[in-house]
């Protein structure tokens, strides 16, 4: 038995040291999302089972696995395959731009097939798996292997019957291997009420992955989850996965953290005076915003409006329509004055067009992901999300949608979501109930007065500002979106004509008060002066009665003279010697104050 | 492969039906030509030799060609030959081509595997 058992302990010690003591030393497998939820990658130098159900992905993933770690880690690796022909899968993998064949002529890759075929083999008396082991002794050295795949290894229960020897020789196998120091890879088929058939590769195995497809409403999502992983922590849930062009994607966006960062700043709606309304400068970056509103009432526009002024101050805008075209999102645009056309081209705006109902929810959110990835955008725009229920079931949406949120968040990247509110639902209530994940929550509506539909906008709530209470029309013109100004009826906010009724009847108010002051002061002055003048007239009357009150007292002065002077001419005619009194009060008088003599 | 692999019969002697048939041609109709793979000089390969060596001996009479690979030798012929067990033997002649594996204990299986004593019941 070939062994390098002395360079591999001499290779553990290095390693050992190199990396982080405490921690289990991994090995990255190179695919997208996969490290993360292993927090590293494999176990190093032990195997890892990858089960499934069929057409799963596992072959895939073992392959990524082995074309990355000799493309991006530098590290060979073996592919033995007990199902496929080297040359098969070589073909089956070009597609996802995997040249095995080049790997082979680099020497970064040594394949081989096992062929095991019921019936071919007489068993006499026992038997061990040596030439097996000899073959992958074989395949290792040659390119000097630091990862392998066993790719179905249970196969080989379907080709030799003693499932004793074969149980054993698959135990000595793993242990084998952990003493090659290679990390292994096995995949397994799935079996009933158990993760392999044979139920014995999770056992050896220090890692477990499963892989899922599920369909549900005809709609199939790929999932992963790591069942288990010795001697390390790691993500528990179900990830969802894409197999596309590039190979693997996993997402491993998860609800858990609530850490993300706040910013505090602004970024503008695209309109003007909702921006006023908004604390006087619109959203914050990195927040959520919500447009909820009925059919037709111009979510899509405020999408746009928003969108066209990100790409306007030089951000990248990354728009993902599930009702309409590109082309007819541009067009439809242009008749509200917002040209998107350019800032395509500028390659500051990508419209993603899909139908929610191509592919599952978490293929959806995985290929958003993606995107979001490769565009790096500073705004996501959704519109709508609730189209999004025809793919998913309304919690299922929700807790899409709350991971989508919060991996957004994360990267300060602002998220404008629509939702579409069905005619006879409660306004203040998403159809994918994700109001309490939004920061802004902008409401549309139509209002129907007068025999005319309006469109309103509030704001229902903005965290963190200030912000306008107010019911605001808004009209979709030639020149984007405009907020009118308030008007308030007897029966509410005034829209349409009924606002142009109540214009025009303010204004009319506006003058005829106007007169009415003016009259009312030229009658206050007039009633003024004809006071004055009354004040005039008693003052003389007054004048008048002071003099006529002195000539009464002058004449009766005379009057008393006269009748002393009278009654001493009368005792002087008598003769008589009574003495004349005089009067005690002075005779002549001064004249009265005031008065005019 | 799998299709190509009933074709041919035996990937080891080459893919074409050209080069088997050669090879067929070549040899002394009715001679047996036996290949045993074996890991080392482990208890288990020895037994099986011996158990081979025996059993040729008693029931082909020297017409046979016995050769003695050891895997650990030449990995390569264990990758051509599709050897994963340890110990097999290859009858390639005559035909039909038939794997035996085991240390060779069972000789009534073995002759009637190597088709030396006709099958009784089945096997």
């Amino acid at each position: 038995m070939p062994s390098a058992v002395k360079s591999r302990k001499l290779a553990r010690t290095t390693r050992t040291l190199a990396g982080t003591d405490k921690q289990l030393r991994k090995c990255p497998t190179g695919i997208t999302g996969l490290d993360q939820i292993t927090q590293g990658g494999l176990p190093w130098g032990r195997p890892a089972l990858i089960c499934g159900g069929a057409g799963c992905g596992k072959t895939l993933m073992a392959v990524e696995f082995i074309v990355r770690g000799a493309t991006q880690f530098d590290e060979p690796g073996v592919f033995i395959s007990f199902e496929e022909t080297s040359e098969e899968l070589a073909r089956n993998v070009r597609s996802l731009g995997f040249d095995l064949d080049d790997l082979i002529r680099n020497k970064k890759l040594a394949m081989d097939f096992i062929c095991v075929e019921r019936g071919e083999v007489e068993e006499t008396g026992e038997y061990d798996l040596e030439g097996l082991f000899v073959r992958l002794n074989y395949a290792i050295d040659s390119v000097k292997a630091k990862r392998i795949v066993l790719d179905t290894i249970e196969s080989l229960f379907s080709g030799l019957s003693n499932t004793a020897i074969l149980r054993a020789e698959l135990r000595r196998l793993f242990r084998w291997l952990k003493e090659k120091g290679v990390t292994a890879v096995i995949t397994g088929e799935k079996g009933d009420g158990s993760l392999t058939r044979q139920g014995i590769e999770e056992y050896v195995s220090d890692c477990v992955i499963m892989l899922d497809h599920r369909v549900h409403d005809q709609l199939s999502t790929r999932r992963l989850r790591v069942v288990k992983y010795r001697g390390s922590t790691h993500g528990t849930n179900e990830y969802p996965f894409i197999i596309d062009d590039q190979g693997i994607s996993v997402l491993p966006v998860t609800s858990v953290g609530l850490d993300h960062p706040a910013s505090t700043n602004r970024i503008s709606s695209g309109i003007e005076r909702l921006d006023t309304m908004l604390g006087g400068k619109g959203f914050f970056r990195g927040s959520s915003i919500l447009v909820t509103g009925t059919a037709g009432s111009g979510k899509t526009s405020l999408a746009a409006s928003f969108a066209h002024a990100t790409c306007q101050s030089g951000g990248k805008c990354l728009y993902f329509g599930f009702v309409e075209s590109p082309a007819q999102f541009i067009r439809n645009m242009r008749s509200i004055g917002l040209d998107m056309e350019p800032a395509i081209r500028k390659g500051l705006l990508l419209f993603h067009a899909s139908r929610p109902t191509l592919y599952g929810l978490e293929t959806h959110l995985t290929v958003m992901h993606r995107q979001i990835e490769q565009f790096k955008p500073s705004v996501v725009i959704l519109d709508p999300v609730t189209n999004m229920v025809n793919a998913g079931l309304a919690e299922d949406v929700r807790s899409m949608l709350m991971r989508l949120m919060d991996h957004l968040k994360g990267k300060q990247i602002t998220t404008f979501l629509t939702s579409l509110t069905q005619s006879g639902e409660s306004f203040e209530q998403t159809e994918a109930m994700i109001s309490s994940l939004i920061d802004t929550w902008l409401l549309v509506r139509d209002i129907e007065l007068g025999g005319e539909r309006n469109r309103c906008l509030y704001i229902l709530k903005s965290r963190g500002m200030a912000h306008s209470n107010q019911i605001r029309e808004f009209v979709l013109s030639r020149h984007g979106i405009e907020l009118l100004n308030v008007y308030l009826g007897p029966a509410g906010v005034l829209t349409g004509s009924a606002r142009l009724t109540q214009e025009a009847r303010e204004q009319a108010e506006k003058s005829a008060g106007k007169q009415g002051v003016q009259r009312r002061r030229v009658e206050a002055e007039a009633t003024g002066k004809a006071l004055d003048a009354q004040i005039a007239a008693l003052q003389a009357q007054a004048v008048a009665q002071a003099l006529a009150v002195e000539q009464l007292r002058t004449e009766e002065q005379a009057r008393q003279v006269q009748e002393l002077a009278d009654r001493s001419a009368m005792g002087r005619s008598r003769s008589a010697d009574i003495a004349i009194v005089a009067p005690s009060s002075p005779v002549i008088t001064k004249p009265l104050k005031g008065g005019h003599q | 492969m799998k299709q190509q692999n009933r074709a041919g019969d035996e990937p080891g002697l080459g893919s074409s039906a050209h080069a088997y048939e050669r090879v067929v041609a070549a040899y002394p109709h009715g001679r047996f030509v036996l290949k045993l793979y074996v890991s080392g000089i482990s208890p288990r390969s020895q037994r099986a030799i011996e158990n081979l060596q025996k059993l040729c001996e008693q029931h082909l009479h020297g017409n046979y060609d016995l050769e003695i690979i050891d895997i650990y030798q030449r990995p390569m012929a264990a990758k051509r030959e599709q050897i994963i067990a340890a110990p097999t033997l290859i009858k390639t002649m005559p035909l039909p081509v038939q794997r035996i594996i085991g240390d060779m204990s069972n000789s009534t299986r073995i002759l009637t595997a190597l088709g030396i004593v006709p099958s009784t019941n089945g096997k």
